[in-house]
């Protein structure tokens, strides 16, 4: 074998497991070292740092009632983090999963409350469809400006967010106002009990959903023609266009299903939690996603466990507060670290002694050019 | 001799995990001679210079500079040491003017803001004492390639170093910008610099080098001077045996034109025309040489054709259709085959394995994708061992990326990719540019293989010796028009040249 052939063996990924290990060992750090400086500042505030996490365990996983608890958090979690790594396969960084999540959230709750008559199922089935394809519309806006302008997507869906926050405001507090009881809150009517997605013991139908949706996406994204033009355009639009894929096309149509995720995303939280649609009930769901899509490497076997990371979180915040006297914002303080360390990985790597893939590539590219 | 030596390596070792790149080498430089250092890609060439310029430590050796034993523990020491390095892709800021640029790093400073008018005014005087000219107040992307490699050059020298690392100085150079380059290290050598040039280009070596030592997997394995040797002795001594520079290939049986272009004219960004009325044939197998000094219309020519870029006017037809234009699809299913330019931006994505890059184009047909846009794995892993075994290309396994083959392993790929499907007609634009002489042995080889099945082949080089060993037809481009088509029997590096300049040979 000559020595190319030979450093070429030594740079392939060593065993399944290996490769694994790669993988998750920055967010685990990054988890760790959030958990840490979390604890660091519990204790300089005069808290318990252990009574505060173990209350926040208890909250989360103590019992079946909690963890059902922590399903429930976690499902718009996974489908708003799915959205953005959806995106960020196409080489798109969707920061509007927020907008298009709250018209997921909003539209399926108009079309819970506004159709009468049609089966459980259906009716269900019929509203969740509806919301998610408001967010794919509404996430098509910013793919259509990308692909035919080169409008970067990073503002539009900035700016559109808060379009979006705006609009279903208004939507809430006019057209689709609930009027009922002499209420003057605004939010719309409770949609009807057949469009309600129904949580079955402890699990929660839309978390259910939420995985298969995660195994659609794996499944699209790696097994089919569709996904693998996704990932060339990210990987390299010019080699995509070598190749014959139709690049304006296929960012379009990745902004589609990620606005259709997020969409789900809110569709589920109004038909299987809220129940109707009402402003500042969905806040955050959508930013939640970019962390936990980073937080799961985007990938979408990653996202579950993130999501369910930071939905136990908002799950244990209360009994948290109750049990342990702490304000529950050190869980956002502590989510906001995992962020901060999961994208600043030079650190992490430096800190755990882990294997740094983007040193490895200098080294070779240095290497190879000769 | 000692005193003479302006470097000298001892016994330098570096590891890489699983591979030894330099294995136990030494290297002297003398006072301002050009020292070749000769070996294929993958040979330790440019790992044992950055070793020297300190951007690797290396696990045994040690260095001397004018005598002296130094230790280089980073570039910064490197520079302190009068070494100066210009990489093979250039650190210029694009933006910025050559003097913001050459400051850079060790900016002249007024209190707190910079001195760029004394900083100018040395530029100046570097580049006079060298004879290097530069405008020191040129935007650096508005200024050709060659200038920006004088730029860095400067930069060097403006570091005051002595001895110069040029790594493939002349990859990114025409003919003609090289051959200015070889007379600029002949004065920097006059003026008291030592060069250390790395290439694996025989001719150049020929040309400019006073010694050569050639490194072959890790090690040196030979020392010569131009004066005893050939490019066939270098060639047997970098490759370890006796390789073809020159292709052998049959007279060419031509048949019926399969691509025709007819009056067509592109366009560019800046609605300038770069490709102006141009009309020629290419027969069924026949190779047809595109010559021409880096831009002068053929990129665009070249994308043109394989649906890359769309076209301003005029008209293309593939076997007697018409093709529409930026409709790469249309001509993969149509029987083109497209070897790019680039093949890191157009013909390869370097994450993905080999597999997957070997199927970039025809991902979505049968056998390699079923109903419902599922992909076939076993297809597609078939066809991979297959292209693998057949065209020799050296990897682990098909599951490594693209990105850590080596150049010629990566044409390969692409060059299995493209010849394995049914052709008509074959584009293939700088095949071996940046290649080492087995891969550039092959990839010729193959392509002369194609043009006798049958298929019409257009090569476009800015290489006058491939055009040369390839081409049964010659066309020469310049600023945009074909300014003559010869055949190869009647063509020769003089005549050529001239055309490529744009004047007519033969009404002189």
């Amino acid at each position: 074998m000559d020595d190319q052939a030979e450093k070429e063996m030594s740079t392939s990924s060593g065993s399944w497991l290996g490769r694994l290990w790669r993988t998750i060992a920055v967010p685990l750090a990054a988890v760790l070292l959030a958990m840490l400086i979390g604890a660091i500042l519990l204790a300089i505030s005069g808290a318990d740092p252990i009574k505060a996490y173990s209350a926040l365990f208890d909250g989360a996983f103590g019992s079946m009632k909690a963890f059902g608890r922590t399903l429930a958090k976690a499902t718009p979690l996974i489908f708003s983090g799915l959205a953005v790594a959806f995106a960020f396969k196409a080489g798109l960084f969707n920061i509007g999963a927020q907008g298009q999540l709250l018209f997921g959230a909003l539209v399926s709750a108009v079309a819970g409350f506004m159709i009468h008559g049609l089966p459980p199922f259906l009716h269900a089935t019929l509203a969740l469809l509806i919301g998610a394809s408001a967010g794919a519309l509404y996430a098509a806006i910013p793919g259509a400006l990308k692909a035919y302008t080169g409008a970067h997507e990073v503002i539009t869906t900035i700016m559109l967010n808060y379009v979006a926050i705006n609009i279903t405001d208004y939507f809430a507090d006019g057209p689709f106002k609930d009027t009922t009881g002499g209420n003057i809150v605004a939010r719309t009517p409770e949609i009807l009990d057949s469009a309600r997605i129904p949580t079955i013991g402890n699990i929660p139908l839309g978390f259910v959903l939420a995985v298969l949706a995660a195994v659609v996406v794996w499944w699209l994204l790696w097994h089919t023609t569709l996904g693998f033009e996704i990932r060339t355009v990210g990987l390299s639009p010019h080699a995509a266009k070598y190749a014959g894929m139709k690049v304006a096309f296929t960012v379009i149509l990745t902004m589609v299903i990620s606005g259709f995720l997020a969409g789900a995303g809110g569709a589920i939280e109004t038909q299987g939690i809220v129940g109707r649609y009402q402003p500042g009930f969905n806040a955050g769901l959508g930013f939640d996603g970019i962390t936990i899509a980073l937080l799961g490497k985007t990938h979408p076997f990653g996202i579950i466990p993130a999501a369910l990371l930071i939905g136990a979180m908002k799950a244990g915040a209360s009994t948290m507060q109750f049990d342990a006297g702490v304000a529950k914002e050190i869980t956002d303080v502590i989510q906001a670290l995992m962020l901060f360390f999961v994208t600043a990985d030079m650190i992490v790597r430096k800190l755990i002694h882990a294997r740094d893939d983007g040193g490895e590539k200098i080294t070779l590219s240095g290497w190879g050019q000769q | 001799m000692a005193e003479n030596l302006a470097l000298e390596i001892r016994n330098v070792t570096k590891r890489f995990p699983g591979v030894i790149a330099n294995d136990n080498v030494s290297f002297n430089l003398r006072k301002g001679e050009i020292h070749a250092l000769l070996g294929e890609n993958g040979a330790g060439k440019s790992t044992l210079m950055n070793v020297v310029y300190g951007l690797y430590a290396p696990d045994e050796g040690e260095f001397l500079v004018n005598g002296k034993k130094v230790e280089i523990n980073g570039p910064h020491d490197a520079i302190n040491y009068g070494i100066g390095m210009v990489h093979q892709h250039f650190m210029l800021v694009p933006v910025f003017s050559v003097t913001e640029n050459m400051i850079l790093g060790s900016e002249v400073t007024k209190g707190t803001s910079l001195d760029l008018k004394r900083a100018r005014k040395e530029i100046l005087e570097i580049s006079e004492a060298y004879g290097l000219e530069v405008d020191p107040d040129a935007i650096v992307e508005d200024i050709p390639v060659g200038v920006q490699q004088r730029v860095e050059i400067l930069k060097a020298l403006y570091r005051k170093a002595n001895i110069l690392v040029l790594d493939e100085p002349t990859a990114v150079l025409t003919p003609q910008e090289a051959e200015d380059l070889f007379r600029v290290m002949r004065h920097l050598t006059e003026k008291g610099v030592s060069i250390i040039f790395i290439t694996h280009k025989l001719k150049e070596i020929l040309n400019v080098a006073d010694r050569v030592t050639v490194m072959r997997r890790g090690k040196v394995v030979g020392h010569t001077t131009p004066a005893e040797t050939d490019q066939q002795g270098l060639a047997t001594m970098m490759v370890g045996r006796d390789v073809l520079l020159e292709v052998e290939k049959a007279p060419a049986q031509p048949k019926d034109v399969v691509l025709s272009v007819e009056n067509l004219t592109i366009k560019d960004e800046r609605n300038v025309s770069v490709v102006k009325d141009i009309s020629f044939d290419v027969r069924a197998g026949e190779i047809l040489g595109i010559a021409g000094v880096q831009g002068n219309g053929q990129t665009e020519l070249a994308e043109a054709i394989t649906g890359l870029r769309g076209i301003d006017a005029g008209e293309i037809t593939l076997s007697g259709e018409r093709i529409p234009f930026e409709k790469p699809r249309w001509l993969v299913e149509h029987g083109m085959g497209h070897v790019p330019e680039d093949r890191h931006k157009h013909g390869l994505v370097l994450p993905y394995d080999l597999a997957d890059n070997m199927v970039l184009c025809t991902y979505y047909q049968k056998p390699f994708a079923g109903a419902f846009m599922v992909r076939n794995r076993d297809a597609i892993q078939k066809n991979a061992d297959g292209l693998m075994e057949r065209f020799d290309v050296r990897a682990p396994s098909t599951a490594v990326a693209a990105s850590t083959l080596s150049g010629g392993n990566q044409q390969k790929v692409i060059v299995g990719r493209e010849f394995s499907r049914p052709l008509k007609v074959l584009v293939a634009n700088q095949p071996t540019r940046g290649l080492d002489v087995g891969s550039i042995e092959y990839i010729h080889k193959e392509i002369v293989k194609m043009r006798d099945e049958g298929v019409g082949v257009i090569v476009v080089s800015a290489e006058l010796d491939e055009i040369l060993s390839l081409a049964d037809r010659i066309a020469v481009m310049f600023r945009g028009k074909i300014v003559t088509v010869i055949d190869a029997k009647d063509a020769t590096r003089e005549k050529l040249g001239l055309w490529m300049a744009g004047s007519n040979p033969d009404e002189e």
